[in-house]
């Protein structure tokens, strides 16, 4: 262990640069934000459990509802065209599950201690695990679609069309993404973020049109289901994916999902900073 | 070895801090020399682990000032970063990822090359005997080697100043000393190290210095030795193998000591204070035990142990303060919970 004392301990040859100027320190951030990026990716893959529920479940999710519960639920058309937007919402929703999470348990093993004791940009532990589960979140999506496809659903509104779906769906994922990322920095326990994910998460996916159309529920429900952004979202990508009137629902979906963003996304920053 | 080649590695000055109502530190002042172990001794929530939160930019005081290698840890918050490193009270790793990729990037994030980010990594395995499972998850390392990962981890960036945070709470004997050997070394090599501790044993053998901290305030500063100069001279200490002999035994050495004999009923323990009169005091004691006939082992004349000195100090053990634990504000509930878990982790690694 002399070796220890010979090659690490002494201060004689620090290699760090003193002081950066901003240009530097902008190349830092973003190389910074790659590596957690990187770190983050790679947890992801190293894990069978996170691939079984972010792929596993989510296919599993549109043959249930596709050969079980579908054949019950009369909507104008297929079932299976109505199903796979929705479908394609709450996966990005549940994803994010996996944030909040990782977040906490960070927080929790001192990581994030030592991140923000570090000399390293401050904003790429929270930007590497935006941008990680983003990705993720689109292999995902793009699995979902490619299974939808297997199973009967089709576009039959162009290309264009088609991967503006694919784009609002993930940056509808992106969106709740900053609240879970908020509530994991800011309770800071992973079971406690857990159970709190499925009081908010469980609601505003299914009480919205991504399974069912909204006339079949009572009319207390439906003034809540019509009024929310899952539905917006969902009731966009369904006329993107099979043509009809967008407008309407396409600048309420980016209305909410913008004042998402304007809201959460400082929350988390200044959680994060004050994280303890 | 400071950048302006003056004054201290740490400067701690009137430094405060409160978590709502509890008042976690309470004014404290330190100062550490270039190249020193300053030990931080004290109980559960001492204030211990807030002090290093504030002195490595993690926390802002509410009053007082603080400076790590000459830098202000709140106005030059960037700087003292890259002056320092931090090895928590947990392992700080990613787990699911293998030693060397942890290593690495912390490397990157240290703004290395690729390259250099590896080569450094794989120096640091081999200094912490981490080469065997470097490209193993870190999930399937024992508690002692997740430890020398984490403070691998802290070394990184080269820093001249260390915080340990406990760095041997819940680690077995074994890896305890290995422990100490890393900490020995790197003193040695000429890094500044601040170590909090609950270990009296441990601030001992590692501290050129040691600050005694209990509720917020620094109640004693000095080598060990001035503190156990404190507690006011030599012990005698001898084991009654006999039990029915304890009593007996007390009474023949009762007029050597300086007030009443320490007696340990279930061990036989038997220690009485002699003040300065040390070896003369003990052969008074072989003649007394000698003449009432009471057979002993292990008779010995010793200096307190830092155990005395917390007692003398605070009226109070430093392993019976469990309710101060909790008196940590906002950390409370998350750390209340740990440290149930590494007191039951203290009691074994002492037994």
């Amino acid at each position: 262990m002399t070796a220890v004392a010979a090659e690490s301990g002494a201060p004689a040859a620090p290699s760090l640069p003193s002081s950066p100027g901003p240009l530097v320190r902008a190349r830092w951030a973003v190389s910074d934000t790659l590596t957690i990026t990187r770190r983050n990716l790679l947890v992801w893959l190293r894990v069978p459990a996170f691939l079984v529920f972010t792929v596993v479940q989510p296919v599993m999710f549109v043959l249930l509802f596709r050969y079980v519960f579908g054949g019950a639920i009369p909507v104008p058309g297929e079932y299976v065209d109505f199903l796979i937007p929705g479908i394609l919402v709450q996966t990005a929703a549940f994803a994010t599950f996996g944030t909040a999470i990782a977040l906490a348990q960070e927080l929790k093993k001192g990581v994030i201690d030592r991140l923000r004791s570090m000399p390293m940009a401050r904003s790429a532990v929270l930007a590497g695990r935006l941008v990680a589960d983003t990705g993720r979140m689109l292999v995902t999506i793009l699995i979902v679609t490619g299974v939808g496809y297997a199973v009967g659903f089709r576009f039959d509104n162009g290309v264009l069309p088609a991967i503006l779906m694919i784009v609002l769906a993930t940056v509808f994922g992106l969106a709740i993404c900053c609240i879970s990322a908020y509530t994991g920095l800011a309770i800071g326990d992973e079971e406690s973020v857990q159970a709190f994910g499925l009081i908010w998460i469980f609601p505003i996916t299914f009480l919205s049109s991504a399974f069912v159309p909204i006339p079949t529920m009572p009319g207390w429900l439906q003034a809540f289901a019509n009024n929310q952004p899952v539905t917006y979202v969902i009731d966009t990508m369904r006329a993107l994916a099979r043509g009809g009137p967008v407008e309407a629902s396409l600048w309420k979906s980016i209305a909410w999902l913008a004042g998402i963003f304007v809201v959460f996304l400082p929350l988390a920053v200044r959680a994060y900073r004050r994280a303890s | 070895m400071t950048q302006d080649g003056s004054g201290p590695a740490i400067l701690v000055e009137g430094l405060v801090k409160s978590f709502g109502e509890v008042r976690a530190l309470r004014g404290i002042d330190l100062s550490v020399p270039h190249g020193t172990v300053l030990g931080v001794l004290g109980p559960n929530g001492a204030g211990k682990t807030t002090a290093v939160r504030i002195l490595t930019t993690l926390l802002r005081p509410d009053a007082g000032r603080a400076l790590v290698e000459g830098h202000d840890v709140v106005r030059e918050a960037a700087a003292v970063r890259r002056s320092i490193g931090l090895s928590g009270q947990s392992a700080a790793i990613q787990e699911e990822l293998t030693g060397r990729e942890n290593l690495e990037i912390i490397g990157r994030l240290y703004h290395l090359s690729w390259p250099h980010a590896r080569s450094r990594a794989a120096e640091l395995l081999k200094q912490f005997d981490l080469l065997d499972a470097a490209d193993r998850a870190a999930k399937n390392f024992s508690g002692g080697m997740q430890r020398r990962l984490d403070l691998a981890a802290s070394l990184v960036g080269q820093p001249q100043v260390l915080f340990l945070d406990e760095p041997t709470t819940g680690l077995d004997p074994r890896s305890r000393l290995g422990m100490w050997d890393i900490i020995r070394s790197l003193a040695a090599g000429g890094t500044t190290l601040l170590l909090t501790t609950q270990y009296l044993d441990e601030a001992d053998e590692l501290a050129d210095e040691i600050v005694v901290i209990d509720r917020g305030l620094v109640i004693a500063t000095g080598t060990a030795e001035e503190l156990k100069g404190r507690v006011g001279g030599d012990v005698v200490e001898f084991t009654v193998p006999d039990r029915s002999r304890v009593a007996d035994a007390v009474t023949a050495i009762g007029k050597v000591g300086e007030g009443e004999p320490n007696v340990d009923a279930e061990t036989g323990v038997v220690g009485v204070g002699v003040g300065g009169r040390g070896s003369e005091a003990l052969i008074e004691v072989v003649r007394g035990l000698d003449g009432a006939g009471v057979e002993t082992r292990g008779l010995a004349l010793r200096r307190p142990s830092l155990d005395d000195v917390f007692l003398a100090l605070t009226g109070h053990a430093a392993e019976e303060t469990e309710e101060t634990g909790g008196r940590r504000g906002r950390a409370s509930k998350k750390r209340a919970s740990k440290n149930r878990a590494s007191k039951k982790d203290a009691g074994r690694a002492a037994s």
